[in-house]
């Protein structure tokens, strides 16, 4: 069985500010580190502790983005264990709908896959609409938010977190798209030589027409646009009544006359 | 040619989402000269009662949602999309529209626009704005395909006030996919508070709580207190002192409350990005120079230890 992997290159959590871009139509991307988006690293690391278990023959790392993104999936998926990187570039500017369908049509192609492994959400668009396109174009079973997971390579059984700390121990049948939680895993950093091996890993970039798709097909249905900074929050105070007693019966009094929230 | 909103409902009590997203659509309908459709999974909920909302249909998809199965939902949902034919679809944020909603969507072949904080009508069409990159940018998003689908993060619109009126309520019948999912055990934590995308109080203690017996004696007897549910900074979380379901920022929930606490957290840019849209933060930290002062409404220079039991004790106080 081999695994895939679909990761997202995303701006990097600890970049300070994001700001949007002169014209609104996106961010300001100078000065900006990228990363592999962090959900994405648990699915990687889950992706190569199956091929060390050997339940996974081999694990395959999949992205939708720009040449850009192929050094930093290198570094942060090839060199944790990924035989290769299949890359599409011929979508600027898709949705999540385009993107499923690109990778739906990549994976199909390739053949072979049991099992694809994704982040939860890719931190930037934080739209969550990935991989539950991907299953259903897949017309594979979906487990959303997992933070357990356990296969023999024909079953599986995983732990999803359905909100309000309700979690849910469900079994089933591979094939099946699986989204990567926080506790899942102990996400892997590659090690600078495994990067410099990983150079030599291969990177496919095949094109719309490669994976059988027109332009029109991937074109986004959902746009975004008009980026802005928000609102800047109204300047609060400190509450200070001499006695800590004081201080609270001012705070209490503040949420209630003031805010209108108690 | 309606706007459906999805009422998601819990052994039969709609929650508050419904509400909300039925009042607002009902904003839209009007600058949009249609009206406003309900749907509604399975038969346990009152869906006439929707009326008082502006539902003036309610599609009742009849069948068994009480274990939840993606497969079962996107085939009822699909079926009452092909009877109420709408142009928009409302949904709550909630777990379902982040694991069945867009199988539905990418069944339909149209666009959808994720986690919005506010929806208004311009050109003849309904655009979202939704916060991006953790809440760190703001943008518009705009479908161009029909039905045009957005999510819709609880608390945005704040909720209405119940008019009169009763929805008809329309049967639709679908039929049931075999399930693919075998639910094994379902853990449900002891208490009973909403969940931290839904909650319009949030209590979250930060690193100096120092061990998790800390945060259960101080934090949570807070959240409680307050009719809150407890949150978490990174930084509590990885040391063990909370469940990473309860963190709060970048790496974990993005919360909408009206009312956040945060206690002993120093407010890291990944943590500020999923509680900035908080209506109002109260900050209680020794560290008078700590980032988090900047963002709240209320701050206290002080030692939680001392004032949260406090606060804790004179909100029990008032009831």
């Amino acid at each position: 069985m081999k695994i895939a992997v679909c990761a997202k290159v995303a701006p990097d959590t600890t970049t300070p500010r994001i700001q949007p871009s002169a014209d609104g139509s996106g961010i300001d991307t100078s000065g900006i580190k990228f990363a592999v988006s962090p959900y994405d690293v648990f699915a990687a690391t889950l992706g190569i502790e199956l091929k060390e278990k050997g339940v996974a023959s081999s694990v395959h790392a999949f992205t939708v983005g720009d040449d850009g993104d192929a050094a930093t999936l290198r570094s942060g998926v090839l060199a944790l264990g990924a035989e290769d990187l299949t890359l599409v570039t011929g979508a600027p500017g898709t949705d999540a709908l385009g993107a499923a369908r690109i990778l739906a049509a990549a994976i199909e192609k390739a053949g072979g896959f049991g099992l694809v492994l994704t982040g939860k959400q890719a931190i930037d668009g934080d739209s969550v609409q990935f991989p539950a396109m991907l299953a259903e174009l897949l017309g594979w079973p979906l487990v959303s938010m997992v933070s357990g997971f356990e296969t023999d390579g024909t079953t599986f059984t995983a732990v999803r977190n359905v909100g309000s700390g309700v979690q849910e121990t469900v079994s089933g049948s591979l094939p099946a798209v699986v989204t990567c939680d926080k506790g899942l895993v102990q996400p892997r950093y590659a090690k600078l030589p495994d990067i410099m091996k990983a150079k030599k890993k291969a990177v496919h970039t095949p094109s719309l027409a490669d994976l059988g798709l027109s332009a029109s097909e991937v074109e986004a249905k959902a746009m975004h646009g008009a980026f802005g900074e928000p609102p800047p929050r109204p300047a609060g105070r400190r509450l200070d009544a001499g006695d800590l007693g004081n201080t609270v019966d001012a705070l209490l009094v503040a949420l209630r006359d003031e805010a209108k929230v108690l | 040619m309606s706007i459906l909103v999805l009422a998601e409902h819990e052994h039969g009590t709609f929650k508050k989402t419904a509400f909300e997203l039925l009042a607002k659509a009902g904003e839209l309908a009007g600058a949009l000269g249609t009206t406003v459709d309900a749907a509604v999974l399975g038969a346990g909920a009152d869906a006439a009662s929707l009326g008082a909302y502006g539902a003036a249909r309610a599609f009742v998809a009849d069948g068994d949602f009480a274990t939840y199965d993606s497969d079962r939902i996107v085939a009822a949902l699909h079926a009452i999309v092909q009877a109420a034919q709408p142009t928009a679809i409302l949904a709550p944020a909630s777990y379902l529209a982040k694991d069945a909603l867009p199988r539905l969507t990418a069944r339909l072949g149209t666009g959808q626009g994720s986690e919005c904080t506010g929806l208004r009508v311009e050109g003849g069409a309904i655009v979202g704005r939704r916060p991006v990159y953790a809440g760190k940018v703001l943008c518009d998003v705009r479908v161009h395909s029909t039905p045009a689908v957005f999510t819709v993060r609880a608390n945005s619109f704040g909720q209405p006030e119940a008019g009169t009126g009763s929805a008809e309520v329309v049967a639709v019948s679908f039929e049931t996919p075999a399930a693919r999912l075998t639910l094994v055990s379902r853990d449900t934590p002891e208490q009973d508070a909403l969940d931290l995308t839904e909650a319009d109080r949030i209590v979250s203690g930060g690193r100096s709580l120092k061990s998790s017996e800390n945060f259960d004696a101080v934090i949570r007897p807070l959240a409680k207190a307050l009719g809150a549910t407890a949150g978490a900074s990174r930084a509590a979380v990885d040391a063990g002192y909370a469940p990473h379901e309860d963190q709060v920022g970048q790496t974990g929930k993005t919360v909408n409350p009206s009312l956040y606490f945060a206690c002993g957290i120093s407010g890291a840019i990944q943590h500020l990005a999923g509680m900035r849209t908080s209506k109002v933060i109260v900050a209680i930290n020794t560290d008078p120079d700590a980032p988090i002062f900047e963002h709240a409404t209320y701050g206290i220079v002080g030692d939680l230890f001392e004032v949260c039991p406090l606060i804790t004790e004179k909100v029990a106080a008032l009831d």
